[in-house]
């Protein structure tokens, strides 16, 4: 039994799972550095700690100070959120050290799935299509030259320990790789300690579709279905859907199939989500796997109802599934757009108060928001401050639904991108769903 | 003449890309600060030689700092 647990994140996601807490009677503890003092989470935990001075080294990745705060406030789990240390063995292994179950994976599919090569190869084995590519990383550009010459350009390139589009980059042709191989490696090294890199064939008018898994200690694995979020700048997700646009429910339930397979040949346990590109002809390649909550798991809860925070607390607590493959069922469309403190043209970051805040209000929005009025929007964490979810019948009912929601959503004092988001939404081919990857490189 | 480049907000000195004595165009890049996991460029608005630089790369600046100065 969990009865306690400390919530090792910031911001929507740390509110998100204190509301999963609160429901299931689990006391909370949440942690917070200078910047966060009067973050919206921290006051509606049970308890709560300083982990430090702003910058991420000194709080949200401080791997002794949150344990030593684990320790003294008794927790029996730690729930890692995204980012920051969901995905990190060496805190997943010290959590087991000092007898704290980690809200996840195991520390070995941990470091297995966070090396892009491995997972690559292991998925591979499992059965699970893959984009032709190499299968060893590079440390030098000549090897890189070479191999997308083999493979033949355009390329992706991608940093080996990458994430978060860190790293990555689509390189045309041989000069190109010589300065974007540089560039990408200096700064995989500077994030992930890591600079090699790999090479993957570009997959042109591809989509992202991802399926959403949940697997328990007893090799009981099922998937929710997909999302697609080929709506994307800079390599990071704008706006996300379920079930994905334009898949055939026979392509859908293939690529659920694969997903479980893979799942349940890996040993994997908890909530997973594994990434697939999606080709024309409806062809899936694995992407990567991404071994923690999703930013977009909203829309997959409000298409199934299931309550993915709540099956990932009972999972790391040692309980079978309580549902099965056939007891899952899909209903309507959900999109969730997610709201960044940026300029809507150049997307660079704007941090500042926020002057200005009020929400769109009915039963089919669903607001996850880190922030409120007079929140400081600080330059240390991701410019994201809010994800803003509907849901609809259909998916043409969830449009028009979201448009309405963003045209009454204000926040003042600082820059969003919801102009950018109406934008897009607007857009005839995103109304047809029309949305390769280079959605926004192309139309905006 | 000399001016300032300030940076044009918070963040931390990922890479300083010209060192003192270089010669620069108006609107040539730098410094690179990472703020909010994302690259921002910091450029010089006069052309000029770079006369001294104010910042390592890994120091945390705020918002209207000086990094450089050109004359």
């Amino acid at each position: 039994m969990i009865n306690k647990i400390l919530i090792a994140n910031r911001g929507e996601i740390a509110s998100r799972i204190i509301r999963t807490c609160k429901k299931m009677n689990i006391n909370t503890v949440a942690v917070f550095s200078e910047a966060d003092e009067y973050a919206p989470y921290v006051k509606l935990s049970d308890e709560n700690y300083l982990l430090g001075a702003s910058q991420v080294n000194e709080s949200y990745l401080n791997i002794d100070k949150i344990i030593q705060i684990a320790k003294k406030a008794n927790v029996c789990a730690i729930h890692p959120g995204y980012g920051f240390m969901s995905e990190n063995s060496q805190f997943a292994a010290k959590c087991k050290q000092e007898d704290i179950i980690f809200i996840g994976p195991d520390t070995d599919i941990l470091s297995k799935m966070g090396d892009k090569i491995i997972a690559r190869k292991l998925m591979s084995k499992f059965g699970v299509p893959v984009i032709p590519g190499m299968d060893e990383a590079v440390a030098d550009v000549e090897s890189a030259i070479e191999a997308a010459n083999q493979i033949g350009f355009p390329v992706m390139l991608k940093a080996s320990a990458g994430g978060g589009g860190v790293g990555m980059q689509v390189v045309n042709n041989e000069s190109e790789l010589e300065t974007a191989f540089e560039n990408n490696s200096k700064r995989a090294a500077t994030f992930f300690g890591d600079g090699s890199m790999f090479i993957e064939k570009l997959l042109e008018n591809a989509r992202h579709v991802e399926v959403q898994v949940l697997a328990d200690e007893f090799g009981n694995a099922i998937h929710l279905f997909d999302r697609e979020c080929s709506i994307q700048r800079r390599n990071q997700k704008v706006i996300e859907e379920a079930p994905a646009i334009f898949l055939s429910e026979q392509v859908r339930e293939e690529m659920g199939e694969v997903s479980v397979n893979a799942v349940k040949q890996l040993g994997y346990t908890n909530a997973g989500t594994i990434e697939y590109l999606v080709d024309e002809q409806e062809n899936f390649y694995f992407l990567e796997m991404n071994t923690r909550i999703q930013v977009e798991h909203p829309i997959t809860e409000e298409i199934t109802g299931i309550d993915l925070v709540e099956q990932q607390i009972n999972i790391a607590s040692g309980k079978k599934l309580d549902v099965t493959q056939s007891e899952i069922k899909k209903t309507g469309h959900s999109i969730e757009a997610r709201i960044y403190a940026e300029d809507p043209k150049t997307f660079f970051p704007s941090p500042g108060k926020i002057v200005v805040y009020e929400e769109p209000v009915n039963d089919y929005i669903r607001i996850e928001s880190s922030v409120k009025k007079d929140s400081n929007v600080t330059p240390f964490y991701d410019p994201m401050i809010s994800k803003l979810i509907v849901y609809g019948r259909s998916r043409e009912e969830a449009i028009s639904r979201l448009k309405e929601a963003l045209l009454n959503y204000r926040i003042e004092g600082i820059k969003t991108n919801i102009p950018m988001l109406l934008e897009v939404i607007n857009h005839e081919q995103f109304i047809v769903g029309n949305t390769p990857t280079s959605f926004v490189k192309q139309y905006f | 003449m000399m001016t300032e480049v300030k940076a044009s907000m918070a963040g931390n000195m990922w890479k300083i890309v010209v060192k003192e004595g270089d010669t620069v165009d108006a609107g040539q890049d730098v410094a690179i600060l990472e703020s909010m996991k994302m690259e921002i460029p910091i450029a010089t608005e006069e052309a000029g030689t770079v006369k001294e630089i104010k910042v390592n790369e890994g120091d945390f600046i705020n918002e209207g700092d000086v990094i450089a100065i050109i004359e």
